[in-house]
């Protein structure tokens, strides 16, 4: 029996959790750089995504029900963050610690609210028969790895929303407006752009981006009140490796927490693995504190 | 504030010289009300109270580092547990005979005691324990990242993450750690037997002695030059390093004493409950116990003193009759605080001279301002 079927498996595995941390980070990483802002709420819209992929499927139970929820979830949750942003955000943005604070507050209400409403074990969203399967490498090397296709469908869901994003960054003249916001948000004010419609605008996208993680994140288990804590931690300190206000960066740094943790994983156990991440993330900031990609420094923005 | 600046009345004897501010009587007069605590409320009462002043220790720590350092710590929990995790260790050992293990171990399969437990046999080793390591702890951890620039949120996720690192990795060693329901039921300390009145009095007293001391330390360093250049950082830490200093450094004490007093409060909180758990550490404690703070503000101790008391007891209140109602309001604490009273209740207290009310309330409390 060799290792390599169970090395690739955690390999694979690396990968499929490094797409869940990008598009649980993609948001976060986004109003960070133009706003310097953390929204603790953030993990709550990943958790939205989840119920409303269950509201869905109630409704469109057939096979493509879940497709239908994508749309749904990533609309319910930009909805919800533009009233997060306009209400709570907005009026915070010179005390990036303060909007921590308040915005973990709206977490803590949104969790309750949701455990009141759908009660505090959970729903299940089954994954319609065409994704229902795996596949099995019978011979070669490899024999034994198993690769179910909902993860291969996170996967192929992470590049989606990736490629569609770097499109709309390059390409598009909203684009072109937010690279602008971030350069220089003094700058761009000055030369006409309304850099609040850009911070509303991304933000939402942003949450969208968190809620459309939650009806791939319903694929893998039940959609808990705090599904969304499970996963927004990583998301944060791929924030913190990533630099900022960079899609490269984010996507890099989710891909080393995801392989780090999946690799750890097959000589420890998890609590474990969550300990040795984090004195990685404080090694790693060692030798580079400006995170993976750094578009601007840190050192001097204060 | 400078005692100097306001109308007091001088003092005779051997304290001649030394101006005794309203201020200063008003602050008196609480300490021997709270002293005098034990005969005043009942045994219920009176362990509530000793377990929120010993919150309030940690609390004041949390000013020091967040308020006047401007380092928001999302950790605090992690100190608190090192703290109560080292005093409770002790207590199992020193209720066991030779060679004999700690129930759960046995429980656990366990057939020796892990080589991290065994100093702690020693009370000595415990009480140096509860302040070496989450000082030691939190020294590393902070100058390893504020060594590179790396702070403001930055640091507040990755305080985070190491509460729930911490809270995660003691659940999960159940055998070494009690897992889940923590370290708990405890007889005696250092030869005290825990079940009797005259403990849980001297308990009390020892916790608002070092509430009283800490309060008194820790202003005279917020007065200090340390303290100045502390808030300096805080407003602009480039402008700093520009004039020559190095602010790391006054980073690194400020964290590390905010996590000794941590540390302190946990032991504490730990002799009054009888227990130390992972629920009292991870996540969702340790940023509970940054909104106590907030909500007393974050630039007073004495603010952080009634913020503490003030949000326990609400919970304590709230908590029991209707569970799912804290949970909302502490949520819109959170929200309202933050966005509409910065200052918290300290900084209402503050405000308040601006309406003719308020000035004569604060003139009652603060004593006439020259």
């Amino acid at each position: 029996m060799s290792e390599w079927p169970l090395i690739a498996g955690q390999v694979f595995n690396g990968f499929s959790v490094a797409s869940l941390y990008v598009l649980a980070a993609l948001g976060l990483a986004l109003s960070f750089g133009l706003m310097r802002v953390i929204n603790m709420a953030h993990g709550e819209m990943l958790m939205l995504g989840g119920y409303l992929a269950y509201l869905t499927l109630q409704v469109v139970p057939g096979p493509l029900g879940i497709l239908a929820a994508m749309p749904v979830a990533f609309l319910g949750a930009a909805t919800v963050g533009a009233v997060l942003e306009t209400t709570l955000i907005k009026r915070l943005s010179a005390r990036p610690l303060d909007t921590l604070l308040a915005t973990w507050g709206v977490s803590l209400i949104l969790q309750q609210a949701a455990r009141n409403i759908f009660g505090a074990i959970g729903v299940d969203v089954r994954a319609p028969e065409w994704l229902n399967h795996a596949y099995t490498v019978s011979s070669g090397q490899f024999a034994g790895l198993t690769i179910p296709a909902t993860r291969l469908f996170i996967l192929a869901v992470a590049f989606a929303v990736m490629g569609a994003l770097s499109l709309l960054l390059a390409r598009t003249r909203i684009g072109l407006l937010v690279r602008a916001v971030n350069q220089d948000r003094g700058m761009a004010a000055a030369a006409g752009i309304n850099v609040r419609a850009v911070d509303l605008s991304v933000f939402c996208l942003g949450t969208g981006i968190a809620g459309l993680a939650g009806v791939v994140l319903a694929l893998l288990g039940p959609v808990t009140p705090n599904v969304g804590q499970s996963y927004v931690v990583p998301a944060f300190l791929v924030v913190v490796l990533g630099g900022l206000g960079s899609l490269k960066g984010t996507a890099i740094a989710s891909l080393i927490v995801g392989l780090f943790s999946a690799l750890v994983q097959i000589l420890v156990d998890v609590s474990l693995a969550q300990v040795l991440l984090l004195l990685f993330v404080i090694g790693f900031i060692q030798f580079r504190p400006q995170g993976v990609v750094a578009v601007r420094s840190r050192a001097l923005d204060a | 504030m400078d005692m100097s600046m306001r109308k007091g009345t001088p003092l005779s004897g051997p304290l001649a010289g030394v101006t005794l501010g309203r201020p200063m009587a008003l602050s008196l007069a609480v300490v021997a009300l709270a002293a005098l605590a034990p005969w005043l409320v009942s045994a219920y009462e009176l362990n509530l109270l000793a377990r929120f002043l010993a919150m309030a220790l940690l609390a004041m720590g949390l000013v020091l580092v967040w308020g006047q350092g401007g380092v928001l710590s999302l950790g605090q929990g992690v100190f608190f547990g090192l703290g109560g995790y080292a005093i409770a260790m002790h207590m199992k050992l020193a209720a066991l005979g030779d060679g004999d293990l700690p129930d759960f171990m046995v429980w656990s399969g366990l057939d020796a005691l892990p080589w991290w437990w065994v100093p702690f046999k020693s009370p000595l080793v415990a009480i140096l324990g509860v302040v070496l390591v989450p000082g030691v702890v939190a020294a590393l951890f902070s100058w390893a990242v504020f060594r590179r620039r790396v702070g403001g949120v930055y640091f507040a996720l990755i305080t985070q993450a190491l509460a729930l690192a911490f809270a995660t990795l003691l659940i999960s060693q159940q055998p070494s750690t009690g897992g889940f329901n923590g370290l708990t039921d405890f007889q005696t300390v250092m030869g005290v037997d825990l079940g009797t009145p005259a403990a849980a009095h001297g308990l009390y007293w020892l916790t608002l002695a070092l509430v009283v001391g800490v309060f008194v330390a820790l202003r005279a360093l917020m007065t200090s030059r340390y303290g100045t250049l502390l808030r300096a950082i805080r407003d602009g830490e480039n402008r700093i390093r520009f004039l020559g200093y190095d602010p790391t450094p006054f980073k690194v004490v400020a964290f590390t004493i905010g996590a000794v007093l941590a540390g302190l409060a946990g032991a504490l909180f730990t002799l009054h409950a009888g227990v130390v758990s992972p629920a009292l550490v991870g996540v969702v404690p340790s940023i509970e116990m940054v909104i106590w703070v907030a909500v007393g503000g974050r630039n007073s101790l004495a603010g952080a003193i009634a913020g503490t008391l003030a949000v326990n007891l609400a919970k304590d209140g709230v908590s029991s009759a209707f569970p799912d109602l804290w949970l909302y309001a502490l949520g819109l604490v959170f929200v309202l605080v933050v966005t509409l009273l910065p200052g918290g209740l300290a900084g209402l207290v503050a405000d308040a001279g601006g309406t003719t009310w308020g000035r004569r309330l604060k003139t009652l409390i603060m004593g006439e301002a020259k």
